[in-house]
């Protein structure tokens, strides 16, 4: 198949629904890449996880306003946090939430809500479950030890999973 | 302080007889904590870490977090201490080489440190020898407790414990468990544990974690993920998955080089016999070498007379604090290799 623009061969196939109608592009590497910057289709072939990243934070929050976020506890920007990787204290989680949680999902396996160990001391208000069984888990860890016939822990897994459901 | 003393034995965690040790060599899990209504470390001044230090110092002290618990003023310590303690495992290069008030707490016989000012305020270790992840979380788990009730550690509902790189946030833990795969990377198929590993979101470093080398065929795997998962099933993951497979790798791996290689597995591991009893200068690097081969063949039962504690002692005791001060004077170049020979050849029988 050539390119809509060129005689190229035609590498990146889009599929836009505008106005309720789909209409189908087919386009070579360089064109996809020129109208990516006209008509800003995503369209490029190959784009680096932290790009993909900066566009979605950047998509999500008004241009340069990211740029001035600054943490009114401990004086770190955006920006600052960016180059060092670290924070400067625990409001900037409050501050940055929007920003950091894309970060922090990609950073986790796509999770963004802790489920472990709750610290004790604090009172029972506004705070995680202190233990979130995941039954699903212990299912397959279930699995895993008939398939291994470590029945042993088979056993125990199973009056786990059945104290978790009730 | 009792600095002095390490230098005479090993910690506990290297006596080689911890469970499954023949492969693993420690066990250490990790939590990151920091105090609420304190900024992280890169924002603190100087009087502010200061009182950071002076706080946590006088709780890790006061409370019973372990046996014969006692603290270094890492800010005070001539180099040769901050160096011996990362040999041991007992503190972090960055935190060695860090300025300001800091310091290291150790308490049951070095199987718990608990670092002060590193990355965040606290970051608590336990290590044991062999395959004892569930005991060293139990045990973990209580230190936190302790301390949890006299600090007050950075906690949000939703990203749960707070620390100064999101990338520890939520549990704040790291698993991590020394492997020996001397097998494994003879046969080639060292890669393909790297590879798994990978898939499974974890980390494979060398000897001293993160920015280290594998040297010697030891390697330490480790988890990335901290959020989203509960303790317990990071650490049942890797207990009964993820390191028990790796083991049975390395057991097929020595079975077959034994039975199929069996000449070239012992020019193997005599040639690292000969070297160790024989040389007059050796170098850290060589020594981890030898010593990985040496290990294998004394777990394969083929180098009789030599235990696996004995070759653990030489791995710890031939590095370069650890000889100074054995020794009692600094020593460099050949006179340092001299020393390191000197020692090696009276700890296995020269030939």
């Amino acid at each position: 198949m050539k390119c809509d623009n060129c005689n190229n061969p035609a590498t990146v196939h889009l599929t836009e629904i505008e106005a309720g109608k789909k209409i189908e592009k087919h386009l070579c590497e360089n064109c996809s890449q020129m109208l990516e910057g006209i008509g800003g289709s995503p369209a490029k072939g190959h784009t680096p996880i932290n790009e993909l990243l900066t566009n979605f934070v950047m998509s999500h929050s008004t241009v340069g306003k990211e740029q001035s976020l600054q943490c009114d506890a401990c004086g770190i920007t955006w920006q600052e946090f960016r180059q060092s990787g670290l924070l400067g204290c625990s409001n900037d989680y409050k501050t940055f939430e929007r920003e950091l949680t894309p970060l922090i999902s990609r950073a986790h396996e796509g999770a963004t809500h802790h489920v472990g160990k709750v610290p004790t001391r604090r009172g029972s208000t506004n705070l995680a479950p202190r233990r979130r069984v995941d039954t699903e888990k212990l299912k397959k860890d279930l699995q895993r030890a008939i398939d291994a016939e470590d029945y042993e822990r088979a056993a125990k897994l199973r009056d786990q999973i059945r104290q978790a459901e009730g | 302080m009792k600095l002095n003393d390490l230098t005479t034995r090993a910690g506990e965690w290297l006596r080689g007889n911890g469970p499954m040790s023949e492969i693993v060599i420690s066990s250490r899990i990790r939590l990151a904590r920091n105090l609420a209504g304190h900024n992280f470390l890169s924002k603190c001044s100087r009087a502010q870490r200061t009182a950071i230090e002076q706080k946590v110092r006088g709780v890790v002290l006061d409370g019973e977090i372990a046996a014969g618990t006692f603290y270094v003023d890492l800010a005070d310590a001539p180099e040769i201490d901050r160096q011996l303690l990362v040999e041991r495992h007992l503190i972090s290069k960055p935190h060695a080489h860090a300025e300001g008030a800091r310091g290291v707490a150790v308490g049951d016989e070095e199987s718990v440190s608990i670092m002060v000012n590193e990355e965040d305020h606290l970051r608590i270790q336990v290590l044991k020898s062999g395959l004892q992840l569930e005991e060293a979380w139990e045990q973990i788990n209580k230190i936190d407790d302790v301390l949890e009730n006299q600090l007050d550690f950075a906690f949000h509902p939703r990203f749960g414990y707070l620390t100064a790189c999101p990338t520890n946030v939520g549990t704040g833990i790291r698993v991590s468990v020394m492997l020996h795969l001397p097998a494994l990377k003879l046969t080639g198929e060292i890669e393909k544990v790297f590879r798994a590993a990978k898939d499974m979101k974890l980390a494979v470093r060398g000897l001293y974690g993160e920015g280290t080398e594998a040297t010697g065929d030891f390697y330490q795997i480790s988890n990335q993920t901290t959020l989203g998962k509960v303790e317990e099933d990071i650490i049942q993951d890797f207990r009964h998955v993820v390191i028990p497979k790796i083991i049975d790798y390395e057991h097929n791996a020595r079975r077959m080089l034994a039975a199929e290689r069996t000449i070239s597995l012992d020019d193997k591991i005599h040639r690292a016999v000969g070297l160790l009893r024989s040389a007059r200068l050796i170098t850290s690097e060589e020594v981890l070498y030898a010593l990985s081969h040496l290990r294998m063949g004394v777990n394969l039962g083929r180098v009789p007379g030599i235990e696996t504690r004995t070759i653990n002692e030489v791995l710890l005791m031939t590095q370069p604090a650890h000889l100074q001060k054995l020794v009692g004077k600094k020593l460099e170049g050949d006179a340092r290799r001299a020393a390191r020979a000197d020692f090696i050849r009276k700890k296995l029988g020269a030939a």
